[in-house]
This record gives structure tokens, sequence and C-alpha cells, in this order.
């Protein structure tokens, strides 16, 4: 069934590797133009979705396992509060990045990539999870698929 | 000009999105209907949210609402009965909040309280304080770094309900010969 679809095969294929990197350059491009780590992580997420509509979703799961998508989901908030509780080590107040580096701006700059970072990391792993979780209702009688729930 | 049509649109893929019986139709209006709201926060020059709008709205929640019509039927159920009690209730509903509009500040009012509070202050010192050129992200990620960390939160503990209520392993029939309800989380 799958291996009839040609053109949207070729068509994703072609497609994921330039939405990835348009996800990375979102998150990482965030200071300065649109975006930021929200719009980042669903871009990200988005391409591993169109990866599982079309290859089906065993293969987006061996690719990245639902285990994978649940732990960057927690790493992500990790991340984010973590940046907080580390600026409180540094002698700051929760979140305050003036002191992750030496100069105010410099950490402005370093906790605001490391934050949006985290945003990033559980929004994408969020909505992976999501998409696994809805896909393997519809896929209740696979047994491959039961096992990695 | 071009918002009213917008908004023309918006509202005849809301009422069509009413009128049709077939949920897969509904599903791809619903993601019409956010790609034209995103393209009037492009216009009104919110690039950030036309952005998310235009990732969540019409590309996720179509997948998502897509993957929810696998799992049941795509014919909506017709009543023939009118509900009287619903229907008064969304009319006052309604009506409550277009009056509420009446009160808003027009769109692009300098004295608007959004405009006067600390919007200023964010667009005259966040290049000195914080560096970042983007205004919206140094709000978002650095003066309103709690709120946001507070926001991942909500989409840790959505992913997390989702994982709970639906995301349960199944017992394996052929093992236990039953399906065990209280299965464990997956």
């Amino acid at each position: 069934m799958m291996h009839q679809k040609s053109v949207l095969r070729v068509v994703s294929k072609l497609l994921i590797p330039p939405i990835l990197l348009f996800a990375l350059y979102v998150q990482f491009h965030g200071d300065f133009g649109p975006g930021g780590g929200f719009q980042a992580g669903v871009i990200f997420a988005a391409a591993f979705i169109l990866y599982g509509l079309i290859f089906g979703i065993a293969n987006a799961r061996r690719t990245v396992p639902a285990s994978a998508t649940r732990t960057m989901l927690a790493l992500g908030v990790l991340l984010y509060a973590g940046t907080g509780v580390w600026t409180m080590l540094l002698g700051g107040e929760f979140l305050d990045y003036n002191y992750l580096a030496s100069t105010p701006i410099a950490g402005q700059h370093l906790g605001i990539l490391l934050v949006e970072l985290g945003v990033g990391i559980t929004v994408a792993g969020a909505m992976m999870s999501i998409f696994y979780t809805f896909a393997a209702q519809t896929l209740d009688g696979d047994e491959d698929i039961e096992e990695e729930v | 000009m071009i918002i009213i049509s917008l908004l023309f649109f918006m509202t005849a893929t809301a009422i069509s999105m009413l009128w049709l019986r077939d949920l897969f139709a509904v599903v791809m209006l619903s993601g019409i209907y956010s790609l034209f709201a995103a393209v009037i926060y492009m216009v009104m020059d919110a690039v950030d949210v036309a952005f998310t709008e235009a990732a969540v709205g019409a590309g996720i929640s179509t997948v998502l609402m897509l993957g929810t019509l696998a799992l049941t039927k795509s014919k909506e159920k017709v009543h023939k009965k009118i509900a009287y009690g619903p229907l008064a209730l969304v009319l006052i509903t309604g009506g409550i909040l277009v009056y509420g509009t009446l009160d808003m500040p027009h769109y692009g009012d300098a004295n608007a309280p959004i405009h006067s509070h600390v919007a200023s202050r964010y667009i005259e010192k966040s290049g000195l304080e914080v560096g970042v050129p983007n205004i919206v992200t140094s709000v978002l990620a650095s003066y309103r770094g709690y709120d946001t960390l507070g926001e991942t939160a909500v989409v840790f503990t959505a992913a997390i309900g989702v994982l709970v209520i639906i995301g349960r392993r199944k017992k394996k029939r052929k093992k236990t010969g039953a399906v065990n309800d209280g299965g464990d989380i997956a």
C-alpha cells in the first residue's frame, strides 16, 4: 500500500531534511528573527510526523523511539528550570541570566539560548509523544507497536 | 480592506464547518481557518504569533484531528430535535462576549492599556538590558521567563495527560486472557 505512493515518498524525502534544518534555524535564530523554541519544536516534530505518516509509524518509532520522546518531554522542562537553579547557585535570583557569564549581555544571550532550547525540546517531545499515542490507538492490533508503547 | 476580506473568508469557513456533516472536510476547513488567522496576525505585524498559529493550528492540530478521525466515524450524527436550552446558553454567552468587545480599545490605539503600561520600557531598554534584536524573544524568555517556564510546564502536563489517558499499555490477550483495564501507564 505504502509502496505505491511514490510521489508522496519522493517529495517527503526531499522535504524532511530542509524541514529539520529550518527547525534548527528557527530555534537558534529566534533572538534575531521571528520564531523561538515553541515554533522550532513544533516544526521539528512536524518533520518526524510527516515521516511517520508517509513511511509508517513503525519506521518512525525505529528512528525516534517513544521512550526518547518521553525523555525529551521531561528534559526540556528540566533544562529550563535547571537554568534558573544555576543562576541561583551563581548568586542571582531564579532565572536572572545576568550571572551566567562575565557580562550581563552575554549572560542574557546564554540564558535565552538555554531556555529556548528547553522549550523547543519539550514541545518537540510533547508533539511527537501525542502523535505516537494517537497512532498507536489506530494500529491497536499490531503487536510490534504494542511492545513499544 | 485586506483584513475585512480575510475576516469574511474566516466567517465563510466557520459557517461551512457548521453545515458540513463530513468530518474529514471539517478538519481540513479548520486547518484553512487557522491559516486565515495566521495571515491576519501577519497583516497585524505579529509575526511570531502568525508563525505559531500556522505551525500549531494549521499543521499539528490538523494531523491530530485526522488521527482522531481514524479512531471514530467520519460522518457526524444528525440530531433532528433542536435543543433549546444549549442554544439559549450559546446565544447569551456569545451576546455577552460581543458586548464585552465594545469596551475594547480600537486597533492601533496609542492610548490602549497594553501600549501605555510596560511596553514602552521594553522597547526602549531591552536593547541595552538584554541585547537581543527580537523584542518578542527578550520579553518571552527574559522579562517574562517565569511565565514561559509555566507555559513549558503546561505543554509537559498536556502531553503527560494524553499519555495517561489514552497511552496505556494494553495487556496482551494471548497471555492474560483478558484486557486489564488498570494496566500500567505507558
